[in-house]
């Protein structure tokens, strides 16, 4: 992060940004250099707010987007905390399912402090049917459907990620702040794909081709496109020795757009 | 299993004096560390791009940072090559078999960025490996998370870097099925580490770390020298 870097560009950009921030020009100097790099997402944010009304649209819109996903996440490990508590085999996963719910309610409330203070209107919390309308009825009744949506939402969760990114291309500290809750999502992936693993689910970590591993259609759209071996116009399929189709579909996961992710998660969305 | 040893032909970027020790691997059973037997086998290598004291400029602007990717995924593959040619000492059939997914990955990684840079490529990297001890569990997984939880924060950090939205996305691509080795490795050493509050702060934030910080962590396991001055910085 070079927050003098950052300015100078929209500087080059705007050359009015200076005046339009004016009093708070000598504000936005020492910013750089006092405030702690976890706390500049704000200062930024209100900062040009300020000076420009708000941030872009599309910014707002994705981050508001990710804020969507995150509270469907958060509203799911808590509800797993609290009503399915009987069902979960061990303290580990216990832990673990409180692991994941914590960084969910801090990404919401990360989401919703950068989005605030960057002008837009954060999403609000929804009303979520877990089922999916009934297509995953024992949800919460049957561990290895409760570890399957969990599976899915996580998945889906680095998709949408990936695919929000360009979007933030123009602001560098919301599209860092993005990346780092991207590789979160996706070590949540990982680790409740080994929690299915151990319970005879066919999953590893990563995702093999277009396979769910799990036995419902409905949750394939969230793998369609994972069997691509195709990457910015190399072949990796046969790239090297030992790498088939398989290993190349392995070592990229591929996004998705906004469309797509609000399709798969729509049923959960009441 | 479709799981098969790279053989030496499927490995272009890696020195072939290493490589081509594996029957003397097998020979002294794995316990002398690997980065011993690559020192001692510099001696009869002469390809001039890999010669220890050369600084090699990894360049500017979006080249660069591929390069800066490409030189971590070289560093990556050779370390789980070597893990899957002498495996440490205890392991299972589970861990071999997702340890050399990632091998297969990486591998992959690397080849995709020395394809898509072309002739603007570095050279194939010299590495260091003699503070492992690749017969030890516990040697290897602290390695193999040290770099994985590397590797996250470099691409996390690189993508403001990035000018073209087509590398970012690729780097997006990487970086999650980084996070995920990671996540796995990490549970390797202990379950329900996958994301631990030494990678991930209150914000549920992962870690980011400019080319610099990385490079100056990567530099004990490499002999090359990189110049990263031409990166970009913001």
């Amino acid at each position: 992060m070079n927050f003098a870097n950052i300015l100078n560009e929209i500087a080059k950009a705007d050359p009015e940004v200076f005046e339009k921030t004016s009093e708070r020009r000598h504000v936005l100097k020492g910013l750089g250099r006092r405030i702690a790099l976890t706390a500049l997402p704000f200062a930024v944010g209100s900062v040009f707010q300020k000076a420009y009304g708000k941030t872009t649209d599309a910014v707002i819109d994705t981050l508001n987007f990710a804020l969507r996903l995150e509270h469907l996440e958060a509203a799911f490990y808590n509800k797993v905390l609290t009503d399915a508590m009987s069902i979960i085999p061990t303290p580990a996963a216990v832990a673990a399912f409180t692991g994941i719910r914590d960084h969910e309610v801090a990404h919401v409330n990360f989401l919703t402090g950068a989005i605030s203070a960057a002008g837009g209107t954060p999403q609000a919390m929804e009303n979520y049917d877990f089922t999916a309308g009934g297509t995953f009825s024992d949800v919460f009744t049957n561990y290895d459907t409760l570890l399957a949506v969990a599976q899915a939402f996580e998945d889906t969760g680095v998709r949408a990620y990936k695919g929000g990114a360009g979007a933030l291309m123009s602001n560098n500290t919301f599209l860092t702040a993005a990346l780092n809750i991207h590789s979160v999502e996706a070590r949540h992936a990982a680790h409740i794909r080994q929690m299915r693993k151990a319970r005879g689910a066919d999953v590893k970590p990563w995702i093999t081709l277009n396979q769910s591993g799990i036995g419902s259609s409905a949750v394939q759209p969230i793998y369609n496109g994972e069997e691509n071996t195709m990457q910015g116009g190399v072949q990796i399929n046969g790239i090297a020795g030992g790498i088939g189709a398989e290993e190349a579909s392995e070592a990229f996961d591929e996004p998705l757009d906004a469309a797509t992710v609000l399709n798969i998660v729509g049923p959960f969305i009441m | 299993m479709k799981k098969e040893m790279l053989s030496e032909p499927a490995v272009p970027n890696l020195r072939q004096s290493g490589l081509s020790r594996r029957k003397f691997f097998g020979i002294t059973g794995g316990l002398v560390a690997a980065g011993m037997l690559l020192d001692a086998c510099n001696k009869d290598d002469d390809n001039p791009s890999n010669n220890t004291g050369n600084t090699i400029n990894l360049g500017s602007g979006d080249t660069g940072i591929l390069n800066y990717a490409y030189a971590l995924e070289q560093l990556e593959a050779a370390f789980y090559m070597q893990v899957a040619m002498t495996p440490y000492s205890g392991i299972s059939s589970g861990e071999m078999s997702l340890l050399t997914d990632i091998r297969d990955h990486e591998v992959a990684h690397r080849e995709f960025f020395k394809k898509a840079l072309g002739s603007a490529a570095i050279p194939a990297l010299e590495v260091n490996f003699s503070s492992i001890d690749f017969s030890s569990r516990d040697s290897v997984l602290t390695t193999a998370r040290s770099f994985e939880d590397l590797g996250v924060s470099a691409y996390n950090g690189a993508g403001q870097l990035i000018t073209s939205p087509d590398y970012l996305v690729l780097a997006g691509k990487i970086v999650s099925v980084e996070a995920r080795h990671a996540a796995y490795i990490r549970d390797l050493i202990a379950n329900g580490s996958f994301a631990g509050s030494d990678v991930v702060d209150n914000n549920g934030l992962d870690k980011s770390r400019s080319p610099q910080e990385v490079l100056s962590i990567a530099g004990a396991y490499l002999k090359s020298s990189l110049n990263a001055n031409n990166l970009p910085t913001s």
